[in-house]
């Protein structure tokens, strides 16, 4: 195959119109799965997704047209561009048409890509099958997955775009179950190369786990102080980040729509009960994302005319604020809100919080501690009422201690409500979603709520 | 209707590329070597009141290789198709297999099919949506959303369209070679109402099919009426009052209930669930293995099909993607739990003697698994009609079209809501309500069905987006049944959850 360097300056030389970004994604991917305690399926992937954006003058202004493909044949490149060309004149003047950026470069742009395989696992493969025996003598069966994948993102443009992005991300995710599968527990961790990965604490976590769940208590549906972890945090505020388009919101058919005041809408109020942030920056620790904007599509939240901008630090939630919402260069036009675009990865933090799941759960005398959300989706949009289920374990905790584990809920909650609802916040670390595998890159702390809706109880162990 | 697999498919080297992989794997000590060479074409466009906001034309290409040495999996893909990357490919998948072994207890066996050499196949359509050009596209959204937005009650809309043809070689180690061409469409529209005191929305009710472009006319679905019915029911909608929490008699219109189905029957009757395949991910199922032919899974009047032969349907496929022949069989069968949906390897591990033919990769770098078939609730062949089962409530809730839908991880407990939610009292329609969702136990809900509507009620149902596996895949699939009327069903207020 040709390199994607060289597919991208031959393709925009092509182009004999206004400008043409090619963006070409190259992903490799090592994987393992098991149940049972035995590998059940494992993978070594490569893909690659070459997506050709035409710009090209119409009456009126700009239109644009995508086309995307695996492979492109060396004898295409001309006709890609063109058919790209007669796409955008199909669909004629674009509504999010802005100044395009020219002659820009970041990243290694002739670097070739830094393929992951099954090496990546050298370590990690060994301590896996140790588990496996020793999960098979203590009867305890073990399901889970393992993921690294290194993406190369290359944006170039007829008007002189050079960037490039490396961005390596993985993670480990591991159910446990004993006693005829009455008992159930689940450990989530992210890795950017699985050096950091012991299977060591993550067997002792789950053990301790399952240990818990010997005495069992049936609770009832109700409000109760749950003790939230990270990952299960993280799943929350990626729901609020979802509904975060500056123009949906502007336009009232948004949970941030100031209602009764068209146009409007609800930045700088108080949401949270304590001033934590909600962000997006892709300089953060342990959490490096790109750094400019990489759009194959326009939707409620970017827009391809955007492509190769530099992308700050963005502030959903600033102090406990509502500080800004998702926007493009056209749609903060549009809507008189800020230009806010967002990166790849999302952070929770309490300035200065310290602690812990476990000094938290001290922290609480009559509660509930949940192990993660599942099976979250939107019930009312007007209030962003979600609804989801917890699953693999929630706990009863009594005077500071975990004393045993009760049934399943279904909840039915706001996060933006729970917000207000927030009673203690640890430190953030980086962390896993469950739900929502595609939010790789999310930091947040371990929170307590009050009063969370589990409205029904959940069978299901 | 279209006959044969386009010819620029045809045209790449797909006999060559799979006979490489597989005297390639077998060369190396595989016992197994199957190939897919795919090619899935995906296009979207989405309006947003009667502009462009996302328009994408995205062709995924490439090889899958997938092996069994000594017992264990081996699997490797490529975006290039070519003989020496097949070729390479058996060798990194043979190399992962024997890597795998330390941490395979379990011996892989797949079980056996009849061979099928050389066999082609195509779903039913008539116009092949990637030969619309996008000005026509665009036109037709463009219009149902103006309709639309010259009512005054609706001030937004938004369109969305999706379209995909999918196109599949496959061959194995035993001889079996297939060809492939499926292609489908959704489209839904929705009109946003937007006032001082919040906004509400009505969606279309059109649902998701294997045909072609025609489907956007009017002949298969009545678009131009149910845009023209849309703002009256969205005005009702806004101007209607909030459900009051508590035990009603449940309607539920096939624009719904397909997607009940879906999550407490097609999901929940996936053998590989059963046995814990998904239990780190998608989750299991309370139907276990010790309940076939036992579990009283719902009221005598309930009969469901797995099938991937019904026309139009999205599961709909001549062989499957391990080469198994298309077949329809019983799920449920006068209430109770008779059968699963099965590949190869859950076949073999389940102790059946055949795959009944639910395996699927959604792309050539993903390893096939089983997937749903399309799984029907039949209707009573001398059912009433729909106005007959409105008549015949005294005081419930009939509801139409899908909208929030969460079940538990093993298919216990579920809430949905929906798109129109109208009272019935003594037999008849009096208005709509709203902030309104169901939730119930599984077989508690399907238990309670005392009326199964006729076949004038019956329509085919369906979704795009299911998704299962690690990494994750996503699935099309079909879902037919007729109105069903369900008794005494939980029914929360969403204002009173959400603390209001």
């Amino acid at each position: 195959m040709i390199t994607p360097t060289e597919l991208i300056e031959r393709i925009t030389a092509a182009a004999d119109y206004h400008d043409c970004v090619v963006i070409v994604q190259y992903k490799t991917q090592a994987n393992l799965r098991w149940a049972s305690s035995t590998l059940t399926t494992n993978g070594v992937i490569a893909e690659q997704h070459v997506t050709v954006i035409a710009f090209v003058e119409v009456d009126g202004g700009l239109a644009t047209g995508s086309l995307t493909f695996s492979d492109v044949d060396p004898s295409q490149y001309a006709a890609i561009a063109a058919a790209a060309a007669d796409v955008a004149r199909a669909a004629g003047k674009s509504d999010d048409a802005v100044e395009l950026l020219t002659d820009t470069t970041y990243g290694d742009w002739h670097g070739a890509h830094q393929a992951t395989g099954p090496e990546v696992f050298s370590s990690f493969a060994p301590a896996l099958g140790e588990s496996f025996r020793q999960s098979h003598a203590d009867q305890i069966e073990l399901f889970g997955y393992a993921e690294h994948t290194h993406q190369s993102t290359w944006v170039g443009s007829k008007g002189g775009l050079r960037l490039r992005h490396d961005q390596p991300s993985g993670r480990v995710e591991m159910t446990a179950k004993s006693h005829n599968r009455t008992r159930s527990t689940w450990e989530g961790r992210p890795t950017r190369d699985f050096t950091t990965i012991s299977m060591a604490d993550i067997d002792a976590n789950i053990r301790q786990r399952l240990a818990w769940q010997e005495r069992t208590s049936a609770y009832e549906p109700g409000r109760y102080t749950t003790v939230v972890p990270s990952g299960a945090m993280a799943d929350l505020m990626a729901y609020i980040l979802w509904t975060s388009s500056g123009r949906d919101a502007f336009e009232g058919r948004s949970v941030f729509a100031q209602k009764g005041a068209p146009g409007t809408t609800r930045v700088g109020e108080l949401l949270a009960s304590m001033p934590v942030n909600l962000f997006s920056d892709p300089t953060y620790p342990g959490l490096e994302t790109s750094p400019f904007v990489v759009a194959t599509e326009s939707n409620q939240f970017t827009s391809v005319f955007d492509n190769g901008v530099s992308l700050p630090r963005f502030d959903l939630v600033n102090r406990g604020h509502l500080d800004s919402l998702i926007t493009s260069r056209a749609s903060s036009a549009r809507t008189g809100l800020d230009f806010s675009p967002v990166g790849d990865n999302m952070i929770t933090k309490l300035p200065g919080a310290s602690g812990d799941l476990n000094s938290l759960v001290a922290g609480v005398d009559k509660g509930l501690l949940i192990t993660t959300f599942w099976y979250i989706r939107t019930v009312d949009p007007t209030t962003y009422l979600l609804t989801g289920l917890t699953r693999d374990g929630v706990y009863e905790i009594r005077d500071g201690e975990v004393i045993g584990a009760v049934n399943n809920f279904r909840w039915n909650e706001s996060p933006v409500d729970l917000l207000s609802r927030i009673a203690a916040v640890g430190a953030t670390e980086v962390t896993a979603t469950r739900e929502l595998e595609e939010f790789q890159h999310t930091a947040a702390p371990a929170v307590v709520f009050r009063d969370f809706n589990m409205s029904t109880v959940s069978q299901a162990n | 209707m279209t006959a044969s697999v386009d010819a620029d498919f045809l045209a790449l080297p797909l006999d060559a590329v799979s006979q490489a992989a597989i005297d390639t794997g077998l060369s190396l000590g595989a016992s197994h070597v199957d190939i897919r060479i795919e090619r899935v074409r995906t296009g979207i466009l989405d309006l947003r009141d009667t502009t462009p906001e996302t328009q994408t034309d995205d062709s995924l290409s490439g090889i899958g290789v997938r092996v069994i040495v000594n017992g264990a999996w081996g699997f490797a893909s490529s975006p290039e198709i070519s003989v020496a990357k097949a070729i390479e490919l058996a060798h990194v998948a043979v190399a992962l297999a024997r890597t795998s072994g330390p941490l395979s207890t379990e011996e892989i066996v797949v079980a056996p099919e009849p061979v099928y050499a050389a066999k082609t196949w195509v779903s039913e359509y008539e116009i092949d949506p990637f030969s619309v050009s996008a000005s026509d596209k665009i036109a037709r959204l463009a219009d149902l959303s103006a309709t639309l937005l010259k009512s005054e009650t609706v001030k937004f809309t938004a369109a969305h369209t999706k379209f995909v043809k999918e196109q599949k070689h496959y061959a194995d180690s035993y001889g079996t070679s297939t060809t492939q061409q499926r292609v489908r469409m959704d489209s839904e529209i929705e009109a946003f109402h937007v006032s001082g005191s919040g906004f509400e929305s009505l969606r279309t009710l059109a649902q998701p099919a294997g045909y072609g472009w025609e489907w956007m006319g009017n002949d298969i679905w009545n678009w131009d009426a149910e845009i023209a019915e849309l703002p009256s029911l969205l005005a009702e909608k806004v101007l209607a009052p909030s459900i009051e929490a508590g035990r009603y008699d449940l309607l539920i219109h096939p624009s719904n209930l397909w997607l009940t189905i879906h999550e407490s029957i097609g999901h929940a009757t996936e053998l590989d669930r059963a046995l814990g395949y998904e239990a780190n991910y998608a989750g299991t199922s309370f139907a276990t293995v010790d309940n076939l032919n036992r579990l009283q899974y719902g009221s005598p009047l309930m009969n469901v099909t797995g099938d991937r032969i019904t026309p139009h349907g999205l599961s709909t496929t001549g062989y499957d993607d391990e080469g198994v022949a298309a077949q329809s069989w019983d799920i449920i069968k006068d209430g109770i739990l008779v059968g699963y949906q099965l590949d190869r390897r859950i076949a073999a591990r389940g102790g059946r003697e055949r795959s009944n033919g639910c395996a699927f990769a959604d792309a050539p770098s993903h390893v096939p698994i089983q997937r749903m078939p399309n799984v029907s609730l039949q209707p009573d062949p001398n059912g009433p009609d729909f106005e007959t089962m409105i008549a015949s409530v005294e005081d419930g809730i009939m509801i139409k079209g899908d909208k929030s839908w969460s079940i538990d991880m093993q298919r216990y407990n579920f809430q949905f809501t929906g798109q129109q939610f109208h009272r019935i009292k003594n037999g008849t329609i009096v208005g709509q309500v709203k902030d309104l969702a169901y939730q119930a136990m599984t077989t508690e809900f399907w238990n309670s069905m005392k009326l199964v509507g006729g076949p004038s009620t019956y329509v085919l149902g369906g979704a795009f987006n299911c998704g299962k596996a690690q990494p994750g895949q996503v699935a099309a699939v079909s879902h037919g049944c007729p109105a069903a009327l369900f008794e005494k069903v939980n029914i929360l207020s969403t204002v009173a959850e959400a603390g209001k």
